[in-house]
């Protein structure tokens, strides 16, 4: 594909990064999988460190301090949480960014509200990869266009007037224009030339629904998930 | 997850209902019409009333366990496990026909004794009695035991059923595209397709535990086509829905239109995968499919695309909804598909 094209579109939160390379952990507990994301990611980020259950992943993150920690959503133990939740207090500035081969609204909806800053599907590629972790590490959310019709569907229902808080309870017309521009398989940039808005302006939307997201109170949020799969089944 | 103890269902209030009702109707008979005698009657009611128990007791059980089990959230395909068939045999049927045989042997009791029966047969009756008690204490434990390694037994059977589905669905998806693979080799673009199918697969098996039909709402249908246009053309097309709708006349036309879109997309886009979005809600259905082909000048469209605009945006005309594909020189086409659900029902 169009590789030449993820490549320079990341290369500019690189330069705000500063110009180190991105240090990367990755908390998975396949090994092979490990491997593979290892190899993928290639010559723009350095993976200082990988982990197949919690408490590695925790001493790693304590002791190496890396930028971004790529964590996996499904796993037996339903480690990604708990791994954000045990490393917040003291390692604030890490990032994460949750990556996953299931599809399970829940599972994401969950990993995002305890702080993950984005969500990709493990079937992306290794340049798209290396990609979305330059972006978190340099502040932005990552929204693939699965996690975006999440929202879009989370934020769906109908509220209570009365129990409505603006703030964060809805999404503003434009954030829903953005998103629904993700979910359609657009990238930032051509978000921003299609609503003619600049992508910095995409990227404080994105931010801006992330934010949403994960401070809500709006109790379909939480129910949403659970509800979603009674319904379905 | 402890099991609550005979609820105030709407059964059980039925039955109190229908009790009392009976009840109220004898005592009438007795007042007005031709009467047995009390010492018939009301043995026989209590008696009655034992043996609807001990009958009523096994057909009850199935919808205690359905309700049972709707409350147990994330677990998908509850009759799946064990645990809860083990729950629906113990004690509610126990209860249930102890309670039974104790209303019949007090309701035979109260007859005897009522009719002076008992009184010759006072001595014989009371030995009886006590031997049977003896009987019981001696082989409680191991009638407990019996019944205890009839329901293990009935678990273990429950268990290796399972495990014989789980192995036959893996044997037939899992390994044979596994072997597929394996053959193939050579060719990452067949073993890409293989995986993603299989992938897709075993996603909906693990989803719908097996029981859900592509074809019920629009969603699940949009997600069939994508699969199978997957496996038409190669690439992968990736779903993402917003809601959902039932599968009708107009819903039907929305996934042809659709259907067709993918399959132009997917044979256009190259390497790229196809993105198909769709928000489907109750008052609009819009589909959303986009490449990242070369793209086109929609005034000079290639003739093998005339077809397919005609069978997309004509479609779409006819059944009062509508189309347009967008080009943008470069970043590839993107195909919007819209019916108002409203507008013609």
């Amino acid at each position: 594909m169009s590789g030449d094209q993820t490549l320079s579109e990341g290369s500019a939160p690189l330069v705000v990064s500063g110009g180190s390379l991105p240090r990367v952990a990755i908390v998975d507990d396949h090994d092979l999988f490990r491997a593979g994301v290892r190899g993928s990611l290639g010559p723009r980020v350095e993976v200082v460190a990988d982990s197949g259950d919690v408490e590695g992943a925790v001493r790693a993150i304590e002791q190496l301090d890396p930028d971004v920690v790529l964590l996996d959503v499904h796993k037996p133990w339903g480690g990604g949480v708990e791994v954000i939740r045990r490393v917040a207090d003291t390692r604030a500035a890490v990032r994460f960014l949750a990556l996953s081969v299931s599809d399970a609204a829940e599972d994401v909806i969950a990993l995002i509200r305890a702080g993950a800053r984005g969500y990709v599907t493990k079937t992306i590629s290794g340049p798209q990869l290396a990609d979305a972790v330059c972006r978190v590490h340099a502040g932005d959310a990552v929204f693939s266009p699965r996690l975006a019709g999440f929202v879009l569907d989370a934020f769906a229902g109908e509220i209570p007037a009365a129990q409505v808080d603006p703030e964060l309870d809805l999404l503003t017309a434009r954030e829903r224009e953005v998103l629904q521009h993700i979910a359609r398989g657009y990238m930032y940039k051509e978000i921003a030339a299609q609503l003619g808005i600049s992508a910095k302006t995409v990227e404080a939307h994105v931010s801006a629904v992330l934010r949403k997201l994960q401070l809500s109170s709006r109790h379909e949020l939480s129910r949403w998930a659970a509800h979603r799969r009674l319904v379905e089944e | 997850m402890s099991y609550p103890a005979n609820p105030p269902s709407g059964g059980f209030r039925i039955a109190i209902g229908i009790g009392l009702l009976v009840v109220s109707g004898l005592l009438f008979v007795r007042a007005a019409g031709p009467w047995p005698g009390d010492a018939i009657v009301w043995p026989a009611a209590v008696a009655a009333l034992g043996a609807l128990l001990i009958w009523r007791a096994p057909a009850v059980a199935p919808r205690r366990r359905g309700s049972w089990a709707a409350h147990r959230p994330f677990k998908p395909s509850p009759p799946r496990q064990p645990s809860v068939r083990m729950r629906t045999f113990g004690r509610p049927e126990v209860s249930r026909g102890g309670l039974g045989v104790a209303l019949v042997l007090a309701g035979g009791f109260a007859f005897l004794w009522a009719s002076g029966a008992t009184r010759p047969a006072g001595e014989a009756l009371l030995a009886a009695l006590a031997v049977l008690i003896a009987v019981a204490l001696i082989f409680a434990p191991s009638w407990r035991r019996l019944a205890r390694s009839l329901a293990a037994e009935r678990i273990e059977r429950i268990r290796s059923q399972e495990r014989a589905d789980v192995g036959a669905h893996l044997h037939d998806s899992v390994l044979q595209t596994l072997a597929l693979i394996q053959r193939s080799a050579e060719d990452p673009k067949q073993v890409a397709a293989l995986a993603r199918r299989q992938e897709r697969e075993l996603r909906g098996w693990l989803a719908g535990g097996g029981s859900r039909e592509p074809g019920d709402t629009l969603a699940a249908a949009l997600d069939a086509a994508a699969a199978e246009v997957e496996g038409a053309v190669g690439g992968s097309v990736e779903v993402v829905a917003v809601g959902d709708c039932p599968l009708d006349e107009r819903g039907g036309t929305v996934l042809a239109a659709a259907r067709e879109a993918m399959l132009n997309a997917a044979k256009f886009a190259g390497e790229a995968p196809v993105s198909v979005y769709a928000e489907l809600s109750g008052e609009r259905i819009q589909v959303f499919v986009r490449d990242r082909g070369t793209g086109f000048d929609p005034v000079a469209v290639p003739h093998e695309r005339q077809g397919v605009r005609e069978s997309i945006l004509g479609r779409m005309r006819r059944a009062g909804g509508s189309a347009a594909v967008r080009s943008l020189p470069g970043g590839g086409t993107e195909v919007e598909i819209a019916i108002d659900p409203g507008d013609r029902s």
